[in-house]
């Protein structure tokens, strides 16, 4: 099973946490992210992710080794959503499990971050006003909104 | 200086922006900075070089990488996963 997957349909976390089991580890932490109803003051509708899955997945497990690497865990996955989601869909998914708490939740919020900087996947919001716009992108005005 | 022919994939903001995902063309450019700053100014792309990140061959590269004849170059705008 490898460490990191792009996704075309829905996360199911609990199949994953039950995969990551294993009687040496004390402690799991998981971190889930999902659609929100808002950003930067607009009403968001939904929101497509655009993934380049051969680098988002071989970045990712370079995420991952380097977590395992800085902090006592052992297991680690992580999962990220490609395509159209609407709100509350869960768009990624990271899980950690170490013998001991504290590493795990570094760890876990270490891929997270970097998995939000480093992968190449970009989202697109659909507004309530009827504009859409790429996250993260300084647009021009025939294109959307701006977004620092 | 000689040119290189090179296929360019655009991802997102960038491949809206140049209208098209994927082109091939022939660039004086040595670099992966050179051929961006010249797609940058041929599609108005105003995202800062800092901001994007750029692959060559499937291998995340720094814009001062070399290009050759037959490179694939792909193109991320500012990305936002999450």
């Amino acid at each position: 099973m490898s460490a990191v997957c792009i996704a075309a349909t829905p996360i199911d976390g609990q199949a994953l946490t039950q995969a990551l089991r294993d009687p040496y580890c004390g402690g799991f932490v998981s971190f889930e992210g999902w659609v929100r109803n808002h950003n930067e003051g607009e009403r968001v509708l939904r929101l497509e992710y655009e993934v380049y899955t051969p680098i988002a997945v071989s970045e990712g497990e370079k995420i991952i080794a380097e977590a395992k690497q800085r902090f006592a865990i052992d297991g680690a996955r992580c999962v990220h959503r490609e395509g159209m989601l609407a709100l509350g869909d869960m768009a990624v998914w990271v899980g950690v499990t170490a013998a001991h708490r504290g590493p795990a939740f570094d760890a876990c919020q270490y891929i997270i971050d970097n998995v939000k900087t480093r992968l190449p996947i970009w989202k697109k919001e659909s507004y309530e006003n009827g504009d859409s716009g790429w996250v993260n992108c300084e647009q021009p005005a025939a294109h959307g909104h701006a977004h620092g | 200086m000689t040119d290189k022919t090179l296929t360019v994939r655009y991802f997102a903001l960038f491949r809206d922006l140049a209208g098209t995902a994927e082109t091939a063309l022939t660039s004086p450019a040595e670099t992966t900075g050179e051929l961006f700053d010249a797609l940058a100014t041929q599609w108005s792309f105003a995202e800062p070089r800092t901001h994007c990140k750029v692959a060559v061959n499937d291998e995340l590269v720094d814009w001062q990488h070399p290009l050759s004849s037959g490179d694939i170059v792909l193109l991320f705008p500012p990305v936002a996963g999450g």
